[in-house]
């Protein structure tokens, strides 16, 4: 056996990223104990008008859509074969777990009674309901992207013969990973279709399934050059050398898809427009908002995704993910919070406290603090040198 | 705004519009598709 290069480096603790982080946790932990003993009414402005707030907006749709790198690198390197995007599949699966582990955890939040979590799976199905759906399938794709991380933690921990067993599930993993997805993205969309009464008529409509799991793949596919961009700037010293030989493919191969997912998702939106004949709102103000929401944040970035490919700019590739992750964020809050309730005067509608936005600041911090253990630790960046072209 | 009088109208209505616009992107996403890769390596596929 090969001996295992040091990979962490000493660094100084106190640094002003970490000092943020150490400020943002021991508020979330007060606010914690808060929210479980005191009840939702203590941390947040929901009321029985506004039962869903930013908890659900940003931890919840934000989070699944944005965890969606997970199943579009893996289905593009095992399924279609495009072994160049082999570095990114585990960054890209680190990224969804946590993604998908912090959305249950901050589901709780939400939910309250965490004892309870169980109980929707195993002992009182709603089938009928959609949110019976999503949580079946998230608590499915949960296992599923768990079980694709373990290899990495297995080399980690040098358990070679159980790292081959679950190796060999690759492909039945990211089968069982696209098929869950397409379901619970979707279901997401779905889950709005109950309320036309209530969601703003430019963003309600039948194919809003349709639209949520098409956004979570470009979604997901800046996400993942949102995060190789940050892990190049912040871990380089981690990354080894095929890592960043095949990061420049990553980042123009990933920039090209997304540029044509968004053109596709453009097309479908107006198609929505045109079925339901919505074209007078586009002249009001939610109109023009629809209109920065579409050409702002979807169109425009997909065209300069498409001149960063076409000039092989890398920079202007990295940018336009962080852009497009923006637009996918304020999607996700036109359908959960801007657009819902629309009808409503303003002094009934829902604006999320600071308790509720340190909450998710607090779940976001938590990501980045597991992200950077598991990354210092793990082989993610790098491959493991017992197992190298070991796949 | 138009103003329906019967479901049917309101289909034909846009339904009409919707096939005009599908006929329009079936021209503009191989255009686009075209836009991002004219500058792409070129594969010998023989």
């Amino acid at each position: 056996m090969m001996e295992r290069p040091s990979r962490i480096s000493i660094k100084p603790m106190i640094t002003p990223i970490n000092v943020v982080l150490g400020i943002i946790l021991a508020i979330g932990c007060v606010l914690t104990v808060l929210r479980f003993t005191g009840g939702l009414s203590v941390v947040t402005n929901l009321d029985d008008n506004n039962p869903w707030g930013i908890w659900i907006g940003f931890d919840l749709l934000c989070g699944v859509a944005l965890a969606a790198g997970g199943y579009t690198t893996s289905s593009a390197c095992y399924i279609f074969g495009l072994k160049r995007y082999h570095s990114a599949v585990r960054p890209a699966i680190l990224t969804a777990f946590l993604g998908y582990a912090l959305v249950v955890l901050a589901l709780h939040y939400d939910v309250g009674r965490p004892w309870r979590l169980p109980f929707p799976i195993f002992w009182q199905q709603g089938t009928t309901s959609l949110l019976f759906e999503v949580g079946l399938c998230v608590f499915l794709y949960l296992t599923v992207l768990f079980v694709e991380f373990t290899p990495a933690a297995f080399e980690w921990l040098g358990f070679p013969k159980l790292r081959e067993k679950i190796v060999k599930l690759t492909i039945l993993l990211t089968i069982l990973g696209v098929v869950l997805s397409t379901l619970h993205q979707s279901s997401l969309g779905a889950l709005y279709t109950i309320v036309p009464s209530k969601l703003h008529p430019l963003w309600y409509s039948g194919y809003l399934p349709v639209y949520f799991f098409i956004s979570s793949m470009f979604a997901g596919l800046s996400m993942v050059l949102f995060e190789g961009s940050l892990a190049h700037k912040y871990m380089h010293d981690k990354m080894d050398e095929t890592h960043l030989r095949e990061s420049e493919g990553i980042v123009l191969g990933f920039g090209k898809a997304a540029s044509f997912i968004m053109a596709g998702y453009v097309a479908i939106k107006v198609i929505g427009l045109s079925v339901d004949n919505n074209w007078h709102y586009l002249f009001t103000g939610y109109g023009a908002w629809f209109l920065l929401e579409l050409i702002g944040f979807v169109a425009l970035p997909a065209f300069v995704y498409a001149i960063g490919v076409r000039e092989k700019n890398i920079r202007l590739i990295q940018r336009t993910a962080v852009w497009t992750v923006l637009g996918i964020i304020l999607n996700r809050f036109n359908i959960s919070l801007i657009a819902f309730n629309w009808h409503l005067p303003s002094a009934e509608r829902y604006f999320p406290g600071w308790m509720e936005i340190a909450v998710s600041l607090f779940i976001v911090a938590i990501g980045i603090v597991i992200y950077r253990f598991v990354t210092t630790h793990m082989p993610i960046l790098y491959e493991h040198p017992d197992y190298r072209s070991d796949h | 705004m138009e103003i329906f009088y019967s479901l049917q109208e309101f289909m034909t209505y846009s339904k009409g519009i919707t096939y005009l616009i599908m006929g329009a992107i079936l021209i503009l996403m191989p255009l686009y598709w075209l836009f991002l890769t004219d500058r792409d390596e070129k594969k010998e596929t023989y």
